[in-house]
């Protein structure tokens, strides 16, 4: 039984509900589909019980009314877990600095670039938006556009 | 007297603090000792991924490229891969190798960037002088084998857009033993040269379990003891043909991050001579579509400041619905504020540059302006020019006489 293969295994022998859920892209590539309930049960075991202590970053999507996040960690023998779930927009995520304290700038990275809500997220400056930057206008969703382009346009 | 120390907060930055990149660091100071750093970034932020999503993936492969001026390599091929895999593409074993080459040619130059601003922080600017010596031997090869010194665009989708001649192979190997040589001349410095030694010991420390917890990458964590290293645990293009070690070292301060680096670039040495030796035969791309059918994909490549991570979603036309860059340096920025606490005011400049954070380079050609004509000029001219510039203001660089075999 290969890396990837072990990992999904153990993952639905903890989790029945993820049966189906988790897929092996290629050798080094586990995606893992959950839901947000479920979500920081999964996470956690993942971190902390199956080895997988290397944080890579957060991507977040616009997905019309829901954003779809995807955490992204690896191990040190070089697989990597995809862990992806979605969260309405408007409601709120729980931060992960509890177990990856560096995890932090990409959480507000959602929040700037996305309008995610993270819950518990410690205080800070933004991040990479300037201060002075609408805190309503977030220029990752699809149908933000440019002030200027936008007067242009209608 | 009372023993209640006074707190001083200093403001430091964005312009500038230790190196030519905006970021601010608010520093609480007690007496000349930090106590704690708060950090903001962003003020480079470009809307590159924004920029991305209205962009066709071969426009976007230019414009990744441009995320870094360093390591531009890294950025275009993490991006590439995801696109490829993606795609379904199988690239071609040459392009694999040149895509190897290039990358392990922009670790040497990246790395000899780094001694050389290192050296620069603590007052050593001989050492700043010689190692930007040598490293314009490896900008000079790139652009003769790519056509740039920075921005090389050597990637395509489904392969690389230039062979390597086989007359080119000689002068790569020239140069590669003249930068070995040099190499070994700084390790022999970094080992002995007890100045050196002590004023990077125990400078910006960072134990293992802060490496990891923090999410510290490249050097900067194997500095720290942890050994990873994406091109062995995780690789892509050539690198699972080629024989290399992984340096780490447990000094987890910036001597061990000189050290590491340093080690790193005998290995790219070695790695550049086994790619010259076995590099296979063939065509260098594939036929690739416009259009990419919908899907996902991550890619994971060690650029020479750590791990870069590219992830693209596709929707089944030209354009990327979502491509999400993360570069090592904001990884590596985490760690930097646990490596000044309890430091010196003073060794803050050595400590953010011990990270190499990343900055732009320069074009290699240049318009004049004067009496309302401009001009271009090509490489040739563009040092004739320069030669000339400074010979007017009574520098003649010609009498500066360069040991080794006269390559620089």
């Amino acid at each position: 039984m290969s890396e990837a293969e072990t990992l999904v295994a153990q993952l639905v022998a903890t989790f029945p509900a993820l049966t189906g859920h988790v897929t092996v892209q290629r050798a080094k590539r586990v995606w893992i589909d959950v839901d947000r309930q479920a979500f920081p049960e999964v996470f956690r075991r993942l971190a902390k019980d199956l080895g997988f202590e290397v944080f890579c970053m957060i991507t977040g999507l616009d997905e019309g009314a829901d954003l779809g996040l995807i955490y992204h960690l690896a191990r040190n023998d070089g697989l990597m877990a995809n862990v992806k779930t979605r969260c309405p927009k408007g409601e709120s995520m729980q931060t992960i600095t509890s177990i990856f304290p560096g995890g932090g700038i990409y959480e507000r990275e959602l929040i700037d670039l996305l309008g995610a809500h993270i819950e518990g997220l410690p205080e800070g400056p933004r991040y990479p938006l300037p201060d002075n930057w609408p805190k309503d206008e977030h220029p990752l969703l699809k149908d933000w556009r440019p002030r200027d382009k936008g007067a242009k346009d209608a | 007297m009372p023993d209640k120390k006074r707190t001083v907060r200093v403001p430091i930055g964005p312009q500038h603090p230790a190196l030519k990149e905006p970021e601010s660091f608010m520093v609480d100071l007690q007496g000349e000792k930090i106590s704690s750093v708060a950090l903001r970034l962003g003020y480079n932020h470009r809307g590159i991924e924004k920029g991305c999503e209205e962009r066709t993936y071969m426009q976007d492969l230019y414009l990744v490229e441009r995320v870094c001026g360093i390591c531009s390599h890294s950025h275009a091929t993490a991006f590439i891969q995801a696109v490829e895999e993606i795609a379904g593409l199988e690239i071609p074993r040459r392009a694999k190798y040149i895509r190897t080459l290039i990358a392990e040619l922009e670790r040497v130059h990246s790395h000899l960037l780094w001694l050389g601003v290192a050296g620069h922080e603590i007052g050593f600017d001989t050492l700043l002088m010689y190692s930007w010596r040598d490293r314009e031997l490896v900008m000079d090869l790139f652009a003769e084998l790519t056509g740039n010194r920075v921005n090389y665009a050597m990637n395509t989708l489904g392969g690389v857009r230039r062979d390597i001649a086989a007359e080119q192979v000689p002068h790569i190997q020239k140069i590669v033993d003249a930068l070995e040589e040099r190499t070994k001349y700084y390790i022999e410095l970094a080992m002995t040269e007890e100045t050196l030694a002590q004023r990077l010991s125990g400078v910006g420390y960072l134990s293992k379990e802060d490496a990891i917890r923090l999410g510290a990458v490249g050097p900067t964590s194997r500095a720290s003891g942890a050994d990873r290293d994406t091109r062995r645990d995780d690789p892509y293009a050539a690198y699972d043909e080629l024989d290399f070690k992984v340096i780490t070292d447990d000094h987890c301060d910036v001597f061990g991050r000189t050290v590491v680096r340093l080690g790193e670039l005998m290995q790219s040495y070695s790695m550049i001579r086994q790619i010259l030796k076995q590099m296979p035969e063939g065509p260098i791309a594939v036929k690739a579509p416009l259009k990419i059918p919908a899907g996902e994909a991550v890619s994971r490549y060690e650029a020479p400041r750590g791990e870069d991570v590219h992830y693209v979603r596709a929707n089944g036309t030209d354009r990327p619905e979502r491509v999400k860059v993360r570069a090592p340096t904001l990884a590596n920025t985490q760690s930097v504020a646990k490596m000044l606490e309890d430091g010196y005011l003073a060794d803050l400049p050595i400590v953010v540059a011990a990270i190499d954070p990343c900055f732009s380079c320069t074009d290699r050609t240049i318009a004049v302006q004067g009496n309302g004509d401009s001009k271009t000029m090509g490489w040739e001219e563009l040092v004739r020019y320069g030669v000339r510039w400074y010979r007017d203001r009574g520098v003649d660089p010609s009498r500066i006489k360069v040991r080794g075999d006269g390559l620089a």
